[in-house]
């Protein structure tokens, strides 16, 4: 059994998770290549994508992602576990509802970039 | 698959993202670094243990898996429209070393907040940063009534190496938990200048 907790440890106090699973049919792994904490989702408009099976939280990320929102937003906007939004997200994208991009090529290669970061940072 | 782009005509589809982390021990000050520079919001995720992730907890096998849902502190700094930072406070506690792999994947680096009074606290990040590369620099979170010790006791009582920056700070000031971030981005351009000459030099 997992110890007392000391640091922003969610216990039983924070109530009960059955629903957010009950949401992914049970699965805590979603299917495919895992999507990354900065990848973008975005929903595509698609009118003829499946909307059958959609639930509430389904249509909460559909509305947060008319613009492009990375899954680290998506899951503190929903107040859903990132694993849980993962699920979601690999449903909904396989009906056609979202895309998902990958974070931009990695840009922490390019001195350029990283001192545009570093003067942006000077400004705040 | 066709992408439908009707909402944001302006600017470029796919903003920049950068990833920070803050390290360091319980109540070494990454919370407040955190909040003071960016908008902050709880992020859960929820994981479910298994063998490899396990360092405190021994689980024998898939009957007893078991979930846990970790806090973490999220922030966001909205640069440009096309360059977004995004500030991750890393889970302190060991047995959530797993979650660490994610989080410093594609990270430009890494911020340990380290407490005078207890140093040994940011020992595991320093540690971590140090195994996996990752560029970072060790903030001295300078409390109200702590001692104040000059960076090179800390530097030497955490056996860094000469280049890793350690500096002082108020995390609860926004210009100073800024100055450390500004601080750690020029430290991973001089990694990065200093790795492409080595590179010519050969």
């Amino acid at each position: 059994m997992i110890a007392v907790p000391d640091e922003r440890w969610l216990g039983r106090a924070e109530g009960p998770v059955v629903r957010p699973y009950a949401l992914t049919g049970g699965r805590t792994r979603a299917s495919g290549e895992s999507v990354d904490l900065l990848a973008l989702v975005h929903a595509t408009g698609n009118p003829l994508a499946d909307t059958a099976f959609l639930e509430p939280e389904h249509a909460g990320v559909l509305r947060l992602c008319r613009t492009p929102k990375s899954l680290a937003d998506l899951a503190s906007d929903l107040d859903l576990p990132l694993g849980v939004v993962r699920i979601l997200l690999s449903d909904m994208r396989e009906r056609g509802l979202i895309s998902i991009q990958r974070p931009s090529a990695n840009p922490l290669t390019d001195a350029r970039i990283l001192k545009d970061v570093a003067d942006a940072l000077r400004r705040l | 698959m066709p992408f439908v782009d009707s909402d944001h005509d302006s600017g470029p589809a796919t903003p920049m993202s950068i990833k920070i982390l803050i390290a360091g021990g319980f109540g070494a000050g990454k919370t407040t670094l955190v909040s003071s520079v960016s908008e902050i919001k709880p992020l859960r995720t929820e994981e479910v243990l298994s063998e490899p992730s396990i360092l405190v907890d021994a689980i024998d096998g898939v009957e007893n898996k078991s979930t846990t849902t970790v806090a973490m502190d999220f922030g966001r700094i909205t640069v440009r429209d096309d360059l977004v930072i995004y500030l991750f406070g890393t889970p302190g506690q060991h047995r959530f070393w797993f979650m660490w792999d994610e989080l410093s994947f594609g990270a430009l680096g890494a911020v340990v907040m380290a407490d005078t009074r207890r140093l040994a606290d940011s020992f595991p990040s320093v540690d971590y940063f140090e195994r996996c590369d990752l560029p970072f620099v060790v903030a001295v979170n300078c409390f109200d009534g702590a001692r104040r010790y000059r960076p090179e006791a800390v530097r030497a009582a955490l056996d860094l190496d000469p280049g890793v920056p350690v500096v002082l700070c108020d995390a609860r000031q926004r210009s100073s938990s800024r100055d450390v971030l500004v601080i750690l981005v020029e430290h991973a351009i001089k990694l990065l200048t200093d790795d492409k000459r080595a590179v010519t030099s050969r």
